[in-house]
């Protein structure tokens, strides 16, 4: 089974404790300043939608976006183009590039308190042809996502929760035991 | 784009219409004959307009950062997909819907569509559209393809065609309407939609119905072509027709449109339609691109002209079975509900369902039914949201849900016993937001965001003026609550701003030597009757602060209206003058740059508005102070002429604007030549050789636009005036006066 368009969420830890508003200012000096590598095109302000994308980073090949779905501020990696490599290369660019904005994030709000939580993060597949919510993908990809977070996590002390409604994109909540660690992860 | 694009044609095996796949193969065709630089770019845009895949902002590579303009990285050896358009660049998705009506199976589908190929948004455009914004060329079939399993297609959403045919989203259940109009419009949809006599326009052609005439649900006197029911008594029973008009349009300078026939039967309705195209496609304009909508035809051979070659055009047409036969049993149409009819709830104390209730609900002409309006901020909704209303629509309804002009959704046939349980679900899906059709329901166009062509932040606007008026919304006086508020990010009125009580659109001024996005306020418009009056840009303010002005304005109303006195009427009564003076202040003391750098940028973004440091003090002293003083008599003049034709004085408003354009032509041309004579002809003459022969006033988008309004006028300056030619000239010539404006400052840049 092919996986691609991986997208990983890490919620923030906590309530947010900045105005999302700050992350629009911050997403154009990105921009400005090539702080994330690859083309980055604007930022799409969706503050007023609730429950929605909040502020988005949009790229080419990528966006990012500190995300409110679910009422659950986080930060999100879409990766959005097809990528080369295997399955393992690419769940681990969407979760290192998730792990590296919430890094940087945390840098530039770091008088505020932002922190993102250590304890787990959602893993979707953007592609209902490649990856359709079924039985049959979760029996397909349960090896592949175990095999991948063992090695890219260094440990077994996790848990998947597959997303259950049908009609939304499969997805997993990966809860771990152990803490995360961006730096090793980024 | 995605790695799964080549799977669903196999997946959607046999769930198209025959018609649909072939389209979509050969769509599919086009875009690797333009990859392989087979197809000339320009022909290729036009066949991707014609599928609704549109250009977005940045998409010829160039965005300014805040500090400098700098190039977006694209693929350099992909071929573009049109001039100026890099291939890679993400677009927008039109997608028809219409007149708005959709099954909650389409809800899911474009849930799946905006986060799969765009940025989990779709967005409901004033022409009760959904766009997806962000989108791949290359997954333009893959999407087309999974839209068309589900009955929509995107044929038409662009391009130079007839675009989707709006209606009231009320039609079947309002009980002020003549009779349904829905069968009505979905005939025309369907007789029109790649019809060979609707190929051949210069621009594109927008129908739209309404079933009545006092509501502004359908819009149809701004419409190309507006159908409002009627009925007659005929020998004892009652007919059906239409009320059909012609010609209308916003756009830059705003039509109404005029009686084609004030009672057309619904068998003639597709004859005509078809002629009408016929005549568009044979004698509208094609190389003007700003003359080439219907309704520069319409003025310009006056409308008896228009409809005698119409009617002699419809004597001709072969005869056609699709004719009636797309209306059979018209009549007869009725949705149908899904549970028994019931009484309206109490709000019993819960503020905020009771705020929902008087704004969002109306009561059907079924009794015990009601309509609820989902009020969807800035048009925007997620994909869960779509399918939270999927399942509600599901739940409680047939699923019968509309799309609006208003950028909302309309449930149609909840019983009243229902209400209570589906505004909790409606809530809790982040979709009970009160304030439907009031002060806060803020329409705007994607300006800036996302759109090429935008000059302000229409969104970013709304989105502030919205985080305001939420706050305190159910305070306000209700004379100020049910004010309409239009923001368009440019002056092509995509946000409508015309027919709003409080209009703006983006313009571009200098200030201090910097550029400072403002926006033009409109008053004098009119939502009710069917978009029944235009207003006019009374003064241009600078965005940051526009809530200040909103506030003025509401404020002056509620201090000096009479009783009962409408939004409208009260501006005309009080007359542009005097609220020009409230809002006067707004254009004073504006702070220098390095005092408020805030100010010189727009809603929601802080890159520096403008270009970089604009010849500050670049030019000749004097020269700038005589174009500057220059430029204010010929805006001072624009705003006299507004004030002589609320008086009535038609010719003088008129001869007004048109020394207002001269003016401002001649501030352009004094740069240059300071010699130049007051006499019209020479103005003229020296503005054509020096800033339209060398293409200098031209605008990127706009072309010789606004160059061609002086033209015309100068050619035209003996012409008496009417009421609505006066109205025009007055348009034109404000737009005249933003076009000398921008040339100024590209200039005095390219100096720089
Ligand atoms: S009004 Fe102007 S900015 Fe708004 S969508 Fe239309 S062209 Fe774009």
């Amino acid at each position: 089974m092919e996986l691609q368009h991986v997208n990983v969420k890490i919620l923030v830890d906590g309530d947010i404790t900045v105005d999302p508003g700050r992350f629009i200012d911050v997403f154009h000096r990105w921009i400005r300043e090539g702080v994330i590598e690859g083309l980055l095109i604007d930022v799409a302000d969706y503050r007023h939608v609730p429950h929605g994308p909040g502020v988005m980073l949009i790229g080419f090949d990528f966006d990012y976006s500190m995300d409110n779905a679910g009422g659950n501020w986080g930060m999100l990696y879409n990766h959005k183009s097809p990528l080369d490599g295997n399955n393992d290369d690419r769940l681990s660019t969407a979760l290192k590039s998730a792990a590296q904005a919430c890094k940087l994030l945390e840098t530039e709000f770091a008088d505020d308190g932002l922190k993102f939580s250590r304890q787990g993060f959602e893993l979707i597949i953007n592609d209902r042809a490649l990856a359709p919510n079924t039985d049959e993908t979760w029996d397909a990809c349960q090896p592949i996502l175990q095999s991948f977070l063992k090695s890219a996590l260094g440990h077994e002390e996790f848990e998947l929760q597959r997303e259950s409604e049908p009609r939304r994109r499969f997805g997993v909540t990966v809860e771990t035991k152990q803490p995360l660690d961006f730096d090793a992860l980024a | 784009m995605k790695a799964s694009n080549s799977l669903w044609k196999e997946r959607l095996d046999g769930q198209l219409s025959a018609q649909m796949a072939d389209e979509l193969d050969t769509f599919e065709m086009e875009i690797d004959l333009r990859r392989q630089g087979k197809v000339d770019e320009k022909v290729f845009a036009e066949t991707r307009l014609r599928r609704g895949a549109y250009g977005q902002r940045y998409d010829n590579g160039q965005r300014y950062d805040g500090v400098e303009t700098r190039q977006l990285a694209f693929r350099d050896d992909a071929e573009t997909k049109g001039p100026n358009t890099a291939w890679d660049a993400p677009g927008m998705q039109r997608i028809k819907i219409p007149f708005g009506g959709m099954t909650p199976d389409q809800l899911e589908v474009m849930a799946e569509l905006a986060e799969e190929y765009s940025d989990g948004i779709a967005h409901i455009t004033t022409r009760q559209d959904f766009q997806l914004h962000f989108v791949h060329i290359e997954d333009a079939t893959a999407l087309m393809r999974r839209l068309a399993a589900v009955g929509i297609t995107t044929r038409e959403a662009c391009g130079n065609s007839v675009r989707n045919v709006t209606g009231c989203p009320f039609a079947g259940v309002c009980a002020d309407e003549a009779f349904d109009v829905s069968p009505y419009a979905d005939a025309l949809t369907q007789f029109l939609l790649g019809h060979p006599d609707a190929q051949n326009f210069g621009r594109k052609f927008k129908p739209s119905f309404s079933g009545c005439h006092q509501h502004s649900c359908g819009l149809a006197a701004m419409h190309d072509m507006g159908m409002t029911a009627v009925t007659r008594e005929v020998d004892g029973e009652t007919k059906r027709g239409f009320r059909v008009v012609v010609g209308g349009g916003l756009g830059t300078v705003p039509y109404q449109a005029k009686v084609f026939d004030e009672f057309m039967a619904p068998e003639e309705l597709l004859p005509i339609a078809q002629a009408m195209s016929k005549v568009f496609a044979k004698h509208g304009e094609k190389k003007v691109r700003s003359r080439a909508r219907i309704k520069f035809l319409v003025a310009n051979w006056g409308i008896e002209k228009f409809r005698e070659t119409v009617l002699e055009e419809r004597a001709k047409l072969e005869h056609d079975p699709r004719w009636t036969e797309l209306i059979e049993g018209a009549e007869g149409e009725q949705e149908t509900p899904l549970n028994p009819p019931g009484d309206l709830p109490e709000s019993n104390g819960d503020v905020e369902f009771g705020h929902w209730l008087k704004t969002n609900i109306r009561t059907q002409r079924q009794d015990g039914y009601f309509t609820a309006t989902v009020a969807l901020p800035l048009g925007d909704m997620t994909a869960d949201q779509l399918r939270s209303l999927a399942d509600i629509a599901r739940k409680f309804t047939n699923g019968t849900i509309r799309t609006t002009v208003e950028q909302n959704f309309v449930i149609r046939w909840v019983s009243g016993a229902d209400v209570s349980a589906l505004y909790q679900e409606l809530a809790a899906a982040g979709l009970g937001e009160a304030g439907a059709g009031a002060i806060l329901d803020i329409v705007s166009c994607p300006g800036t965001d996302t759109c090429k062509l935008g000059i302000s932040s229409s969104r970013g606007l709304a989105a502030e003026l919205r985080k305001r008026l939420s706050e305190k919304i159910f305070e306000l006086d209700e004379a100020i609550q049910s004010l309409h508020i239009k923001i368009s990010g440019c002056f092509n009125s995509c946000g409508q701003h015309h027919v709003a009580d409080i209009g703006f659109y983006g313009v571009a001024r200098g200030v201090h030597g910097y550029k400072v996005p403002h926006f033009q306020v409109v008053l004098g418009g009119q939502w009710e009757e069917n978009a029944g009056s235009y207003g006019l840009p009374i003064v241009a303010i600078p965005s940051k602060r526009i809530p200040d002005a909103v506030e003025r304005i509401t404020g002056y109303y509620l201090k000096s209206r009479e009783k009962g006195e409408q939004f409208v009427h009260f501006v005309n009564r009080v007359g542009k003058t005097k609220i020009r003076q409230e809002l006067d202040h707004l254009t004073q003391n504006l702070p220098e740059h390095d005092a408020d750098p805030d100010f010189y940028a727009d809603w929601a973004d802080p890159r520096e508005y403008t270009t970089g440091d604009i010849g500050k003090g670049e030019c000749a002293g004097e020269v700038i102070s005589a174009y500057e003083f220059a430029m204010s008599d010929a805006e001072r003049m624009v705003f006299n002429a507004q004030v002589l034709l609320e008086e009535g004085g038609s010719q003088k408003a008129g001869e007004e604007a048109y020394s207002a354009m001269i003016k401002s032509a001649k501030a352009l041309v004094q740069i240059d030549y300071d010699d130049v004579s007051n006499d019209p002809d020479e103005v003229v003459e020296e503005f054509e050789e020096r800033f339209c022969d060398t293409g200098v006033f031209y605008d990127p988008f706009a072309g010789p636009k606004f160059a061609n309004y002086l033209l015309a006028a100068h050619k035209s300056a003996a012409t008496p005036f009417t009421a609505e030619s006066a109205h025009y000239r007055i348009e034109e010539a404000q737009l005249f006066i933003e076009a000398v404006h921008s040339c100024y400052t590209k200039e005095k840049t390219t100096a720089g």
